[in-house]
């Protein structure tokens, strides 16, 4: 709300301030980063924001990792890793790791961390990311083994992202709460204060192990949460930070203008689509004629939206899942082109040529949501525009309510279509479409062993999934990185800043 | 005069409690509160889950009751959001609020009070035409715009100040400015306005007639008349101050009790969100007696009344 007041006015300001000089803290090795969002927990299993995952990738190791370049799966904590059978995994633990509070790192951890967030009662605040794993069982102390509770091949995929191994005395001893407030991982960087929500120092691990995330450079990061991006901006004119993300296009272009600072836009795996009630759960609507949600499909005009509204590294997307997750097949996808005669006409087959009035609900980026408004609108389907809070809409959505709706997804940055397509079609409380030929392709494609037949699976669901037109898929997000020339970084595509990557010039 | 303060409190307790059952429907209508603690990213799922787990599937009144009776043993549980005691959480922001509240109001105070006063000796003047004109560009001025410039005037330019934090005296100069700019017009206006009202009256005539000194009419005979209904109002911009200084507390990034409450609502953390009710309900209380208490020391009539 606040933000885009002030949008307007900081254009201007950002003028006024020709040149702050900047002063990284390079003399101090201190890199000073804000986050806009209060952290709620520090416990990765414990928040879903962004920021948690920030903290997570510097603090914890996952057993694997995925290198987000080449998306190769490496040994982290783990060294090699097998399938015995379809639902157990047996890895091989890399010896001589120790957790920042001196406890080495064996079998018993992976067992302990393993044992506790897959237990529902402990309450893991991201099911998603857990509930798959049954339970660990230790073989020796160095060889262990997860099982699962049924078939799911992007274990892989998780292991390496969401699931971090913490240390089970230690985890025993404080729980998720003294865990937030003084955590203790094997990561690149330990903790050394954290005030809840606002403001998290950390420091080199100097005895960090030869893992492919690499060695930190920088020996300390102080972080702390500004809300106002405004306010952020000024402390980087001041110098009294160092790097800061998630800063508005139109922000981000301006500091690129000057000298002292370096912009870099990267894509994130966020995709914009609009749902529709295919399946006719909010009463009798026009969206569960196929030929109106085609008509709507080829009414938006989604270059124009990605070139002057998202800008950046973000694309035109016609698949209901990220490119770039493993099963998401962009060839499968039936794209519809911008053609608002052909929506008229399509509107007019299904005995609306003089369009509809429909409700259209969204819950951020209203921008975006009012620009799709008017090419809507423009076709004669008339808009009764409700903006709500996220929970708000989604109580609603899950309530079958919604007939037409702006909506995103990030899929937590798991590289897989199981993280998007599957959870939106297996017919669970947000499945708009209730297909049934969808939702038996996606039970084999995620449950499936071997890739190709995984693939196959998750083309057949695409490819259903867009010819029916049960969503329109619009575009990428992307989010812009701007810090000083003192510092070295490349931003990766999945939106966690790395710091064991960054160095200073 | 006891029977009546205990009266007084009490029907402020139940005012207090009345407030927040309102404020715990009206969050339940706003949005799911599984939705919300789940974040984005949790699927359909994840929701059903942390439902079951905090208990949202019971009925509201059932999870009001056993809030409530918590909350009567003074345990306010743990916000959802942070898994923290409400209580220690609400006490660490609100001394970051009650700080920038007490230098606002002091500093609006400080500013309004003589400038009222000087305004209405001299109708018209051109102090009075500065005091107008003060009054106007800080009642017009959205706080957020003025914080702004003071950031960009102060920390960026001149360099003489850090932009946002907590952790100085020096940190809390722009924002008390900011705040307390945003209440001085009111004050001020209201002390001039009282003041030219009692200049004009008999008694001050009759004191000037006596000879008294112009020093001693101003202020022990005219100001302590006029500052009456201004002790009132302070006294409820003290208590918006505290519950309301979220712009101000976003911008300088000062995590006070009132971004505190505004996020909580967002999040819809309900545990951190009654506390903070009953948290500023008693502080509306306190502060409107406490200016109570002090009229009737400023002016006699009132104590036997």
């Amino acid at each position: 709300m606040k933000t885009s007041w002030l949008k307007t006015s900081i254009a201007s300001l950002a003028l006024l301030v020709a040149s702050g000089a900047a002063v990284a803290e390079k003399a101090s090795d201190t890199l000073r980063v804000a986050f806009t969002k209060e952290l709620e927990n520090v416990d990765s299993y414990f928040n879903s924001s962004r920021e948690g995952v920030v903290l997570q990738r510097a603090v914890w190791d996952g057993l694997i990792y995925r290198d987000p370049i080449t998306n190769e799966y490496k040994g982290n904590l783990a060294t090699s890793w097998e399938w015995i059978d379809d639902i157990t995994l047996e890895f091989k633990l890399r010896e001589g790791v120790t957790f920042h509070n001196g406890e080495p790192f064996n079998a018993d951890d992976v067992v302990y961390t393993v044992n506790f967030v897959a237990k529902e009662e402990n309450g893991v605040k991201t099911q998603r990311n857990v509930n798959w794993m049954k339970s660990a069982e230790k073989i020796d102390d160095y060889t262990v083994r997860i099982l699962l509770k049924e078939k799911f091949p992007a274990a892989i995929e998780f292991l390496s992202g969401p699931v971090s191994m913490y240390p089970n005395e230690y985890y025993a001893e404080v729980g998720p709460s003294g865990m937030g407030l003084k955590p203790v991982g094997t990561g690149p960087y330990k903790v050394v204060s954290v005030v809840p929500g606002q403001h998290f120092v950390l420091e080199k691990n100097e005895n960090y192990h030869d893992s492919p995330k690499g060695n930190p450079e920088i020996t300390n990061i102080d972080i702390r949460t500004i809300p106002d991006v405004n306010t952020q901006m000024a402390e980087l004119f001041s110098g009294s930070l160092d790097l800061i993300w998630q800063v508005p296009t139109d922000q981000a272009e301006k500091l690129a203008t000057m000298d002292q600072f370096t912009a870099m836009n990267e894509s994130t795996m966020r995709v914009g689509y609009l749902a529709f009630d295919a399946a006719g759960r909010s009463g009798d609507t026009p969206l569960t004629d196929v030929r109106v949600r085609r008509a709507i499909n080829h009414a938006i005009n989604r270059e124009e939206l990605v070139g002057a509204l998202l800008k950046g590294k973000s694309k035109v997307i016609s698949t209901p899942c990220f490119p770039s997750q493993f099963g998401c097949v962009e060839e499968a996808a039936v794209s519809y082109d911008y053609d608002p005669d052909k929506a008229r006409a399509l509107l007019a087959e299904a005995g609306y040529p003089d369009g509809f009035e429909i409700e259209f609900y969204a819950y951020r980026d209203r921008e975006y949501a009012e620009a799709i408004m008017s090419y809507l609108n423009a076709v004669g389907i008339k808009t009764d525009f409700k903006y709500l809070q996220y929970s708000a809409l989604r109580e609603l959505n899950m309530k079958g309510e919604v007939p037409l709706s702006f909506q995103t997804w990030g899929s937590y940055s798991i590289n897989d279509a199981s993280a998007m397509v599957s959870q939106f079609f297996k017919h669970g409380s947000l499945d708009t479409a209730r297909d049934d030929q969808v939702l038996a392709d996606l039970n084999i494609a995620d449950s499936a062993t071997d890739p190709d037949i995984r693939v196959e699976h998750y083309t057949a669901a695409i490819k259903r999934i867009t010819n029916e037109a049960y969503w329109a898929p619009m575009f990428s997000y992307n989010t812009n990185y701007v810090f000083t020339k003192e510092v070295a970084y490349t931003p990766t595509a999945d939106e966690v800043l790395r710091f064991a990557t960054m160095s200073w010039n | 005069m006891l029977t009546f303060i205990l009266k007084r409190l009490g029907l402020a307790v139940l005012v207090a409690f009345t407030v927040s059952f309102i404020s715990f429907s009206l969050l339940f209508l706003a949005g799911d509160p599984a939705a919300a603690l789940a974040g984005e990213t949790a699927s359909g799922e994840d929701i059903e889950t942390l439902r079951r787990l905090y208990g949202f599937d019971r009925p509201m009144l059932v999870q009001y009751g056993d809030w409530l009776f918590s909350a009567l043993r003074g345990d306010f549980g743990e916000s959802y959001y942070f898994r923290l005691p409400v209580a220690s959480l609400i006490a660490e922001r609100l001394s970051v609020t009650m700080i920038l509240g007490a230098c606002g109001i002091s500093f609006a105070l400080l500013t309004a009070v003589p400038l009222g006063v000087a305004a209405a000796i001299r109708p018209n003047s051109i102090i009075d035409r500065v005091a107008l004109f003060l009054s106007v560009a800080g009642q017009a001025m959205p706080s957020f715009w003025f914080g702004l410039i003071l950031i960009v005037v102060f920390a960026i330019k001149l360099g003489w100040l850090p932009p946002s934090g907590a952790s100085s005296a020096q940190h809390f100069i722009m924002p008390t400015i900011v705040l307390g700019y945003y209440a001085m017009p009111a004050i001020m206006r209201l002390t001039r306005a009282g003041m030219l009202d009692v200049l004009s009256s008999d008694y001050i005539r009759t004191a000037r007639a006596k000879g008294a000194p112009e020093g001693r009419i101003l202020f022990r005979h005219a100001l302590r008349n006029a500052i009456i209904p201004v002790v009132s109002l302070a006294a409820v911009q003290m208590g918006f101050m505290l519950g309301g200084s979220i712009v101000v507390e976003s911008i300088f990034a000062l995590h006070g009790a009132g971004y505190l409450a505004w996020e909580s609502i967002a999040r819809n953390d309900l545990p951190t969100v009654q506390a903070l009710i009953l948290v500023f309900s008693m502080f509306y209380i306190v502060f409107t007696f406490l200016a109570d208490v002090l009229n009737a020391w400023l002016d006699p009539r009132m104590r036997s009344s």
